[in-house]
């Protein structure tokens, strides 16, 4: 194809373009047009599943949501969790140290509550269990956000790789400890009955919410106002920068992802204490990974990733519903969930990226078109904005993208070269 | 206005008609029934399957209509267990039923606080003990189903050893199990001495997944066993895993499968299985609600209440094998032959006189009550949830 079109000396039919013009309002109005083109399509996904579902089928989101006091209470209980998890992995991505260890980080600080629980349950006042489960909690989750950390730090690890390997002996401790706590083999532990957060009111979970709301605003705080805030951002944009205006590059590393592990400890903690009262390799429920695309969607703001939280727990709450009274397939709030996410990630493109389709046009006229559009000033514009660090979020999200895609993209690859080289032995 | 009260007249009259003929079918009691069904996966596993299968035969077969059935699939063994219960609750069910083992706390946290709601539990241990008048376990004798399948793969084994095909000392099963626990180990054994009471020579290795459904782990564990030497494989797991490594191997291994048949997707190697029938359970609660008796605390199905099921026959059963489990199921069932018999198989080279089983759970998991008597092992007498955990001669645990 390019071949022909080299021939013929025409340009490809499509360009592809970064654009930081867009005013905020034309961006949230693209996001919230998504939002609801997805929950037009998956509404009509519902009625070819069984016809005549439509109307239903958006009744029944909403309904599984907020018909009764106790599912809102669910939702927002839901939307807390996801949240604590997001703000945890947030300073982490600021600072482009690209932590995907967060289910693990969550996983170790719900062990250290549960085994709090288990072992000092009724030999100490419940309000002081709490507390005590809290400081162990924190530290579960930073001593498994530290390892990789201070392995980044000093011999420059990949750090992607490390935290998603410690998900998985996280995952290994709790199912040894599973062992050793319930010899009869069955692996499940029960509810431990110490050192359950107290109800506020008639329903449960008051408690969980009401925390991380307070937890919200402090790591906004601590983002946007803080000095620490400050310099793990300069960290993320570019760390010969840093160097140079004097940062300690490895300290803000180790510090911030002391922080990202205790505030998934303190997640773990929440999903324990506030909610399960048991332990299990599923106790984090994938939240971790869940959080990861809560907070790129909230473009790493504390206060956005609030709504973007609310959407997830939304849609796997509603679509839950609407497929138990229609009678749907287990696999169907999956599929909801994922044509979502794929509509709303697909108008991040469109917020970002300008498209321009130029068919059957050469190379010359599309070179005079260029030096045109220069002359307007709007490609200098764009080479200036580009080059301004503190302006133009949608420029700083692309740029992000960008970098993570190479990071992400080479340890798949080598995963890949891994797998034939296995096949080819065996 | 005449015609209008005519109309009006008529109109009531014929209502009051339909009541009539409805309390004639005696079904005006089960109007008022609403059942919440909370799954642990959903219908890709089989195990969640036969739960749901069963929930519509029963819903169907009692004459209620779908809208008085509530599914709640994919529900870990966490709060979200106890969420649902209480969402099934106030969404007006007045029998919740949990098909998970780990479920058990949760439900009992639930029915703590909704008194007038009934909850129902297969698998689970603690109803007998925790003495709540709306918390109920439930299982079966499956062990007798199991039995009778083993005849069957212990049949295809013996035929093998007579054609020559493999010597009496490489008549060998393999078993894909989920956790070494009671449930698993009672399942397992049961397999094996009915393998047994046909082919005397067999023996058999056992691997573990430590997962009710792990797709991956069940069919490599099925593969391990294949490599080990095992001529038919069965499992107490929840997927396709080890069915379809049996399918796909090079020769292919003949399976015994547990609730579900797959005579359809492994023609070739499907020999027979067993399940629990939950349908006699789910009339018996509907029927005790519905009449204001009291449920049993702890329930137990057997062959007789149409609970334990061997199903369909796969292509290449013999009929000397089918005889065999015919005369084996009536045994069985008149209770001439039992099959946790202690004179038939023995534990480390001796025949059991006693064992002390931990029936009554506690955080100490304490071994309180004496279960053989008589020379027999008396499972599923003493609660309903299985709690042979004796690792017997003959058979091999692999990891």
């Amino acid at each position: 194809m390019t071949n022909v079109l080299k021939k013929l000396k025409l340009e490809s039919p499509i360009h592809i373009s970064k654009r930081t013009d867009m005013p905020k309002w034309k961006s949230w109005l693209i996001r919230g047009g998504a939002i609801v083109a997805a929950l037009l399509l998956c509404g009509i996904i519902s009625s070819i599943l069984s016809s005549g579902s439509f109307s239903s089928f958006m009744e029944q989101m909403f309904k599984g949501c907020f018909s009764t006091p106790r599912r809102a209470i669910n939702l927002f209980e839901e939307t807390a969790l996801l949240l604590c998890i997001s703000l945890a992995v947030t300073p982490a991505f600021k600072m482009k140290f690209w932590n995907i260890g967060a289910e693990g980080q969550v996983l170790m600080g719900a062990l250290l509550c549960a085994t709090c629980m288990k072992y000092f349950g009724g030999k100490v006042d419940d309000g002081l269990l709490i507390v005590i489960m809290l400081v162990f909690s924190i530290v579960g989750g930073a001593v498994w956000s530290t390892i990789p950390a201070i392995f980044k730090a000093k011999w420059n690890t990949n750090e992607t790789l490390f935290t998603l390997m410690m998900n998985y002996i996280a995952m290994g401790l709790i199912a040894c400890v599973i062992a050793i706590w319930v010899p009869n083999n069955s692996g499940t532990v029960g509810v431990l009955s110490y050192g359950n957060f107290p109800k506020i009111g008639r329903y449960p979970y008051i408690l969980n919410i009401i925390i991380v709301a307070i937890l919200t605003v402090l790591v906004f705080i601590y983002l946007r106002f803080s000095k620490h805030g400050y310099e793990l951002s300069v960290v993320g944009e570019s760390v010969n920068t840093a160097k140079y205006i004097g940062i300690n590059v490895k300290k803000v590393i180790v510090r911030t992802m002391i922080l990202s592990g205790a505030l998934c400890g303190i997640a773990g903690w929440l999903i324990v204490g506030g909610a399960s009262h048991t332990v299990s390799t599923e106790v984090a429920g994938g939240r971790g990974f869940t959080a990861i695309l809560i907070s790129w969607l909230a473009h790493f703001d504390p206060i956005a990733m609030s709504f973007t939280a609310f959407l997830v727990a939304f849609l796997s709450q509603g679509s839950s519903q609407a497929a138990s009274v229609l009678n749907f397939g287990g696999s169907f709030p999956k599929i909801i969930t994922g044509m979502f996410f794929f509509i709303i990630i697909a108008s991040e493109f469109f917020v970002g990226y300008k498209i321009k389709f130029t068919f059957g046009k050469r190379k010359a006229e599309r070179a005079d078109e260029l030096n045109a559009e220069e002359s307007d000033g709007s490609i200098g514009a764009t080479a200036y904005d580009s080059a301004d660090l503190g302006d133009g979020e949608p420029n700083e999200i692309t740029a992000r993208i960008d970098n993570s895609a190479e990071e992400i993209a080479l340890p798949s690859e080598n995963n890949q070269n891994a797998q034939k080289e296995e096949e080819v032995e065996a | 206005m005449k015609k209008k009260i005519l109309a009006l007249v008529l109109a009531i009259a014929m209502i009051a008609a339909l009541c009539v003929g409805l309390a004639a079918c005696n079904k005006d009691n089960l109007d008022g029934i609403k059942i919440g069904l909370i799954c642990l996966h959903d219908e890709n596993s089989t195990y969640d399957k036969n739960f749901i299968d069963a929930m519509y035969q029963a819903v169907d077969e009692m004459g209620m209509k779908r809208e008085q059935l509530v599914i709640k699939k994919n529900i870990p063994e966490g709060s979200e267990c106890y969420d649902a219960a209480v969402d099934l609750a106030e969404d007006g069910c007045n029998i919740i039923f949990a098909d998970s083992f780990g479920h058990e706390d949760h439900m009992i946290r639930a029915a703590k606080e909704y008194p007038n709601v009934q909850f129902c539990h297969a698998t689970g241990t603690k109803a007998h003990t925790e003495n709540l008048a709306n918390f109920h376990n439930a299982f079966a004798s499956i062990y007798e189903g199991r039995y009778l399948a083993g005849i069957v793969a212990g049949y295809r084994l013996k035929e093998m050893i007579e054609s020559q095909q493999i010597t009496a000392d490489q008549a060998k099963l393999g078993y894909v199990g989920a956790w070494a626990y009671a449930e698993v180990k009672s399942g397992y054994t049961s397999f094996y001495l009915g393998a047994k009471s046909v082919c005397p020579s067999v023996t058999m290795d056992v691997t573990f997944t430590n997962s009710w459904y792990d797709p991956t782990a069940e069919q490599n564990g099925a593969v391990k066993l294949m490599g080990r030497g095992c001529k038919v494989i069965s499992q107490h797991a929840d997927s396709m895993g080890a069915p379809n490594a049996c399918q796909s191997a090079n020769p292919k291994v003949p399976n015994v499968t547990y609730n579900v048949s797959t005579k359809a997707e492994c023609a070739d190697t499907y020999l027979v299985g067993s399940k629990i029938n939950w349908a006699p359970y789910y009339k018996y609660i509907v029927d005790c609600v519905a009449n204001g008796v009291a449920i049993d605390k702890d329930w137990t199905g057997t062959l007789a209440t149409g609970s334990v099921q061997l199903l369909e026959y796969g292509n290449g059963v013999s009929q000397a094998a089918k005889d065999a489990v015919a005369a084996a199921e009536a045994k069985l069932k008149d209770g001439t032959l039992k099959v946790f018999d202690c004179s038939k198989f023995t534990v480390n080279g001796d025949h059991l006189t006693s064992y002390m089983a931990d029936v009554n759970s506690d955080a100490n998991f304490e071994k309180d009550t004496q279960v053989i008597e008589n020379g027999i092992f008396k499972e599923s007498a003493f609660r309903s949830a299985p709690y042979f955990d004796i690792d017997i001669d003959g058979i091999t645990l692999l990891s």
